[in-house]
């Protein structure tokens, strides 16, 4: 079985190296591609020295960009199985045969942070932003969906194929559309709870007046992805 | 004829000429031209004609024909802003889809150059 485990990454010079080791120890027989999305920093040597291939953007397109070019990757050189790891270290490779296995009975397996394993926590309107997706997203599709925004994902080769053709680049349509467009296509999307560490690197934006405007751009990303079209 | 219409006539006049312009030296595409071709001529009736202007104000049920005017004026902008938006999002679309590709190329390049 074919695994490739895409890690997207915008100046995370100091976690990709133990993110791709990670990878390499818990998944020996998977390749590892970094999509450096623009990286200002030392991220494409790095991650290059680190053992990973490396696709490096000219322009900076987000995490959903980098996604796409991940997808259209795994898509072209016929992966099987395709895993999605943030770069900034946060997600536990340990963790990543669980959401493989999965595969097995899902086209698109979330790794949830908040589904009884870990000790993940955040409050206040980002923990609200998160229930009211939850909630939301697990009305639509018909699945009990605790963690919609999670980067630690794994998709099928069904699953690849549409991202690889079609995935937005907007913010939160990486995560929200993804799932929505998924379920429109008929695909069986599944959650499976996994432990996180904390960030290596970097903080999570925590500031009230942030945490707000998420909750606004979460709702928006909840009305468009319900009224648009998808192909 | 009043200076205000000799003013709206003179405007509608070097709009037709800059678009004209334009256009013949290739800086402007057509879909971008043809509002402008078209609301520089209507400018130009209505300052040869004033009394459409009461007469539409009229029919419309507006008072003051300059408030028609204007309420057309912002609505023709209001377009034309849309309208730019719409491409811009198209444009940033193609742009992804490039970056995308180029990406993916230069790794194969790199990939193949690789002794």
């Amino acid at each position: 079985m074919s695994v490739l485990a895409i890690v997207p990454c915008f100046n995370e010079q100091d976690s990709v190296a133990a993110v791709v080791a990670d990878l390499h120890r818990h998944l020996p027989e998977a390749d590892v591609l970094v999509v450096d999305d623009a990286s200002t920093d030392g991220t494409r040597d790095i991650a290059r020295l680190a053992g990973a291939t490396v696709v490096s953007l000219c322009v900076n397109l987000g995490v959903g960009g980098a996604m796409r070019v991940g997808y259209r990757y795994a898509d072209e050189h016929g992966y099987e199985q395709v895993l999605q790891v943030d770069g900034d270290g946060q997600h536990d490779s340990s963790q990543a045969p669980l959401l493989l296995d999965a595969l097995g009975g899902a086209d698109l397996v979330i790794g949830a942070r908040f589904a009884g394993t870990g000790d993940y926590d955040v409050r206040g309107p980002r923990r609200w932003s998160m229930q009211l997706l939850a909630a939301v997203l697990s009305r639509r599709t018909r699945v009990r969906l605790t963690d919609t925004t999670s980067g630690f994902r794994a998709t099928g080769p069904r699953a690849t194929r549409l991202f690889a053709r079609h995935y937005t680049a907007e913010y939160l349509g990486d995560t929200v559309e993804a799932i929505v467009l998924a379920h429109k296509a008929g695909l069986t999307i599944t959650q499976v709870p996994v432990v996180m560490r904390a960030r290596t690197t970097g903080r999570p934006s925590a500031h009230p007046v942030q945490a707000m405007l998420y909750l606004g751009r979460v709702a928006l990303a909840l009305v468009l992805s319900s009224v648009r079209k998808f192909p | 004829m009043t200076g205000v219409f000799l003013v709206g006539l003179i405007g509608a006049a070097t709009t037709l000429l800059l678009i004209g312009e334009l256009l013949r030296r290739r800086q402007l595409r057509e879909k971008y031209a043809v509002l402008w071709l078209l609301v520089a001529p209507a400018i130009a009736v209505l300052a040869l004609v004033p009394s459409l202007l009461d007469a539409a104000a009229d029919v419309v049920g507006v008072a003051d024909p300059v408030n028609l005017l204007l309420f057309l004026g912002v609505l023709v902008l209001l377009g034309v802003c849309l309208h730019l938006s719409w491409e811009c999002s198209r444009l940033e679309e193609e742009t992804r889809s490039l970056v995308e590709e180029v990406g993916l190329l230069r790794h194969r390049v790199d990939r193949l150059e690789r002794p």
